[in-house]
């Protein structure tokens, strides 16, 4: 998207800070603005040794669209997961699932996993640093071939696309 | 309508605590507890926020996201120590 | 008219958001093991609060204008939710937590015999040789 410059080394967490602000401070005076923009521009320039390279988008539209979806599965996987609790017999199968990982780098591995654990009976819960692999609970799992896969086809696809295609 | 759903609201919230207080106390391991306690911080934002709706004073809001924040701090921090600190080896 | 249907829609989401937020602490309170116990607090607490912090932003907007400070709140929510699932799940593995016994597959880290060490804490440096 935007390149990085000297002054500028997280574009992205700059335009964060500054829409945070005004939100913070509830108004677009002008004041608030050169405020904002002067610590959008401070404070990343001082956290800089603190981070890690960043990735970069390169599908930003995608990734909007990966946003939505994801919003939608939240709603249906809490529907899912109170009928589960509701459910008067408590029947669940729930499992251990090793998930193969074929992302690559840490900020789309995070997304992956936090977007696990928000959707339908999932929770990521042990990234393995040497294998590759996530382990995931599942709180209702038939056949977890077909877990996989799906994960596979709906949440890392995308994210393979957006950031490292 | 609107008072209606604050009491309903804010009985079910009110309820909620209960258990996971309930849990807290209880809770067979740490994580457990501690799992607990992060609920439960969890719905005091919402209750703070549904008092704010009851007096009509969004300034509220603001000790919710302070709540908000330390509450997930503090998480990780007890975490990080459930992880590393040395507690039953 | 309008008025009614704004008032329905903050009543709606105050209810549903303290319905799912009592729906994950009854899960938490009755499931079997940690494992099923975390499902219920990362998802459907998290979503319970964010729609209670909808309601009130239109509640709080519907008088004087746009108030989307509130948004801010859930995304907060949204966003930290899975961080400390996590992390709680890492925590709960390394102290060996029991699964319900229904749970199938077994992970490595949960098998007692041999201890298990990650890569940054393996032992190192004066170890006596076997």
């Amino acid at each position: 998207m935007i390149p990085p410059t000297r002054w500028l080394p997280m574009p992205v967490l700059s335009l964060l800070l500054l829409v945070v602000w005004l939100l913070l401070q509830e108004s677009v005076a002008l004041g608030q603005w050169l405020l904002g923009g002067v610590l959008a521009i401070l404070i990343p320039v001082v956290c800089r040794p603190f981070w890690e390279r960043q990735p970069t988008i390169k599908r930003p539209l995608k990734l909007l669209g990966y946003f939505f979806r994801v919003l939608g599965d939240i709603v249906t996987a809490n529907i899912q997961v109170s009928k589960l609790i509701l459910d008067p017999r408590g029947r669940m199968r729930p499992a251990f699932v090793e998930y193969p990982l074929t992302l690559k780098e840490n900020f789309p591995i995070t997304i992956l996993a936090s977007t696990i654990t928000m959707t339908p009976g999932t929770v990521s819960a042990h990234l393995r640093l040497d294998g590759r692999t996530l382990l995931i609970h599942a709180l209702d799992v038939a056949d977890t071939k077909a877990l996989i896969d799906e994960i596979h086809q709906r949440y890392e696809r995308p994210l393979l696309e957006i950031f490292e295609s | 309508m609107i008072d209606m759903a604050l009491w309903i609201a804010l009985a079910l919230f009110c309820a909620a605590i209960v258990l996971n207080f309930y849990r807290a106390v209880v809770g067979p391991s740490l994580p457990d507890r501690v799992l607990a306690v992060d609920t439960m911080y969890m719905n005091s934002i919402a209750l703070i926020v549904l008092f704010g709706i009851w007096v009509n004073n969004k300034d509220y809001f603001e000790a919710a996201l302070l709540i908000a924040m330390l509450g997930f701090v503090s998480t990780i921090a007890i975490c990080k120590y459930l992880l590393r600190g040395d507690i039953i080896e | 008219m309008l008025d009614t249907i704004i008032e329905g829609a903050v009543a709606f989401m105050l209810i549903a958001g303290g319905a799912f937020a009592f729906i994950g602490s009854l899960g938490l309170t009755h499931l079997k093991d940690f494992y099923m116990r975390l499902h219920g607090p990362s998802k459907t607490t998290t979503l319970g609060v964010g729609f209670t912090l909808i309601g009130s932003l239109i509640y709080f907007s519907r008088e004087d204008g746009p108030v989307i400070q509130e948004l801010l709140i859930t995304i907060f929510a949204f966003i930290t939710a899975p961080v400390s699932a996590h992390m709680l799940a890492k925590s709960a593995l390394h102290h060996k937590l029991k699964p319900d016994p229904r749970t199938r597959g077994n992970p490595v880290e949960l098998e007692s015999d041999k201890p298990r060490h990650t890569i940054e804490e393996a032992p190192q440096g004066n170890s006596p040789l076997p």
